[in-house]
């Protein structure tokens, strides 16, 4: 059966069935996250799906207070500040996700080069179902 | 070793002009390019018959969201008369009209057009803050997106990085925030004329009025770190570390060398024009700077044989107050690491050895974004022909200056060097 192709939509659909999915160039060993058609470092169309350990550390975040309307509807503002973060994965390649497990309305609760776990999000906002990528202390 | 490019043909600017930046909902994105393109025909100093010029080129990064309005080079062309004549709309998110200088430049160097009029405009105010941010947000990279980043937020994780990486704290970021309040009172087109003293004593003044509580603030940065006066909008850029939502246009004419005397004695020229563009944030291989950026200044300095030293001045794009941080550095005016401090020791202002953003830069002059690629030249033109009034940099010898502009999240950037001969 020919891989599901190298994009977002799969990986969430990955992500919806509790699974970690990246997408492994086989010409330079590159994992890239959310994975693209085309390999990011080499250019390579060899493209296979690993899973990946969901370890890493944190590398850059933001605690976002201004929300756009998709996280408003999820219930988050000025006084439920939501985090996002930049992650470095064992895999060697980077990542962006929701940071949780922390208090996003303290910066302090969060430090650069932080060990985190993966962790799936999922909600439901109006009746559509939503999957995403988190990330937690480890 | 990057190739070195040139120019087949010199570029020059004759005129140049802009509307005031503001938020305008009752008037109409025409009304601003008409305010911006009247000053312009004002500033060429031996005049221009509209006929003679070849194409226009209009930066506007989404006015189709904003206003619901697409197709703007054609409507901006027939508001001006220049119709039959081409008219064609660039978009590079908030470095829209710095490719449309861009495409004109290169219009007139190859040979085919020889008056070329360029600009950009945008109409943001119409829309509620939160569905701005919901348009900006267009312009990040697919994934930043979906893991809930928004442009403050793209913004504030490099800031986060750059924090841990040189030691750097907020604390940092204010001085860039005070320097851009302190520039935009003497600057009559920007949007917030108001120095964060003045603000503050506003404030103080308003309470005591009111019979409030009387804030105590010891001094500017005591005011920018009390959450209420400057609350959290994406850690750790606050509300005073972000440019306005605002309305406005500019432009400039631009025309070959040879023809440049005929409408003023006193061009500039294009010295140096790069541009680059970026990754995404999961795929930088460092949240401390900006590729885009170190490309495009490469480019530029290359083609003017200049080095960072040579440019006097610049405009930089501080639509965050980190941004200004780290592009300051990308372009050269500083080592990486090494750029707060010289800010904080003053070199960036009005009366430093390299002032940036005397304008106000985007956080006070405003920041409709189609427009601010080109308004950063206006702000160099007045500043190179003598003409910046109260905020004229206080050196008889200017003779260079340039804009940096950066579109989305970095992933367009452009670096232009001016040059009065």
């Amino acid at each position: 059966m020919a891989p599901l192709p190298f994009n977002i939509q799969s990986f969430e659909h990955y992500l919806g069935e509790d699974k970690l999915m990246g997408g492994k160039c086989n010409a330079c060993g590159m994992v890239v996250v959310p994975p693209r058609p085309i390999c990011a470092d080499c250019g390579g169309i060899d493209l296979e799906w690993v899973p990946l350990t969901g370890k890493g550390e944190l590398m850059a975040y933001t605690n976002i207070a201004v929300v756009p309307p998709a996280m408003a509807a999820e219930g988050y503002g000025r006084n439920n500040p939501y985090c996002s973060g930049v992650v470095g994965l064992e895999e060697g390649c980077h990542v962006v996700a929701r940071i949780v497990g922390i208090d996003a309305s303290d910066p302090e609760s969060l430090s650069i080069g932080m060990p985190l776990t993966a962790t799936i999000l999922k909600s439901e906002v109006d009746g559509i179902a939503k999957v995403r990528l988190g990330f937690e202390p480890s | 070793m990057k190739k070195t490019r040139k120019l087949n043909r010199n570029v020059a600017i004759v005129g140049a002009g802009m509307s005031r930046f503001g938020m305008y909902r009752d008037r109409d994105c025409r009304d601003f390019f008409s305010e911006a393109f009247q000053e312009m025909m004002a500033s060429i100093d031996k005049g221009l018959d509209i006929n003679d010029i070849d194409a226009m080129y209009l930066g506007n990064f989404s006015n189709d969201f904003f206003v619901h309005q697409a197709h703007w080079g054609p409507i901006m062309s027939e508001l001006l008369g220049l119709v039959p004549k081409p008219a064609t709309r660039t978009e590079g998110a908030c470095a829209s009209s710095a490719l449309a200088f861009r495409e004109g430049v290169f219009a007139i160097a190859s040979g085919f057009y020889d008056i070329v009029l360029v600009g950009g405009a945008e109409q943001m105010s119409r829309c509620a803050t939160e569905e701005v941010a919901e348009g900006l947000a267009l312009a990040t990279f697919p994934d930043e997106g979906l893991a809930g980043f928004t442009f403050p937020g793209v913004f504030g994780a490099a800031a986060s990085a750059y924090f841990d990486r040189y030691g750097a704290t907020r604390d940092a970021l204010m001085d860039i925030t005070i320097k851009s309040h302190n520039n935009a009172p003497l600057n009559p087109k920007a949007q917030f004329k108001v120095s964060i003293r003045d603000l503050m004593n506003a404030k103080i003044e308003k309470a005591e009025q009111l019979g409030r509580p009387v804030p105590e603030w010891d001094d500017e940065k005591a005011f920018l770190w009390d959450p209420k006066a400057n609350p959290m909008v994406a850690w750790p850029m606050h509300l005073f570390d972000c440019c306005p939502i605002s309305d406005g246009a500019s432009c400039v004419l631009l025309v070959a060398e040879d023809l440049a005397k005929q409408f003023t004695d006193d061009p500039l020229y294009v010295a140096g024009i790069g541009q680059g563009s970026g990754r995404g944030m999961s795929s930088k291989p460092d949240l401390t700077y900006f590729e885009a950026t170190r490309y495009a200044a490469e480019e530029a300095y290359g083609m003017a044989g200049m080095t960072p030293e040579d440019v006097q001045f610049a405009e930089v794009h501080d639509c965050f107050s980190v941004a200004e941080l780290i592009h300051v550095e990308d372009l050269g005016f500083f080592k990486p690491g090494e750029g707060y401090k010289a800010i904080a020791d003053g070199a960036t202002r009005l009366d430093g050895p390299k002032p940036i953003n005397t304008s106000g830069g985007l956080k006070c002059k405003g920041h409709p974004v189609g427009a601010t690629g080109v308004s950063q030249m206006v702000e160099i033109w007045s500043q190179l022909r003598g003409i910046a009034g109260e905020r004229q940099i206080p050196n008889p010898n200017l003779r260079i200056g340039a804009t940096h502009n950066l579109g989305g999240t970095g992933g367009t950037c452009t670096f232009t060097i001016l040059e009065r001969r």
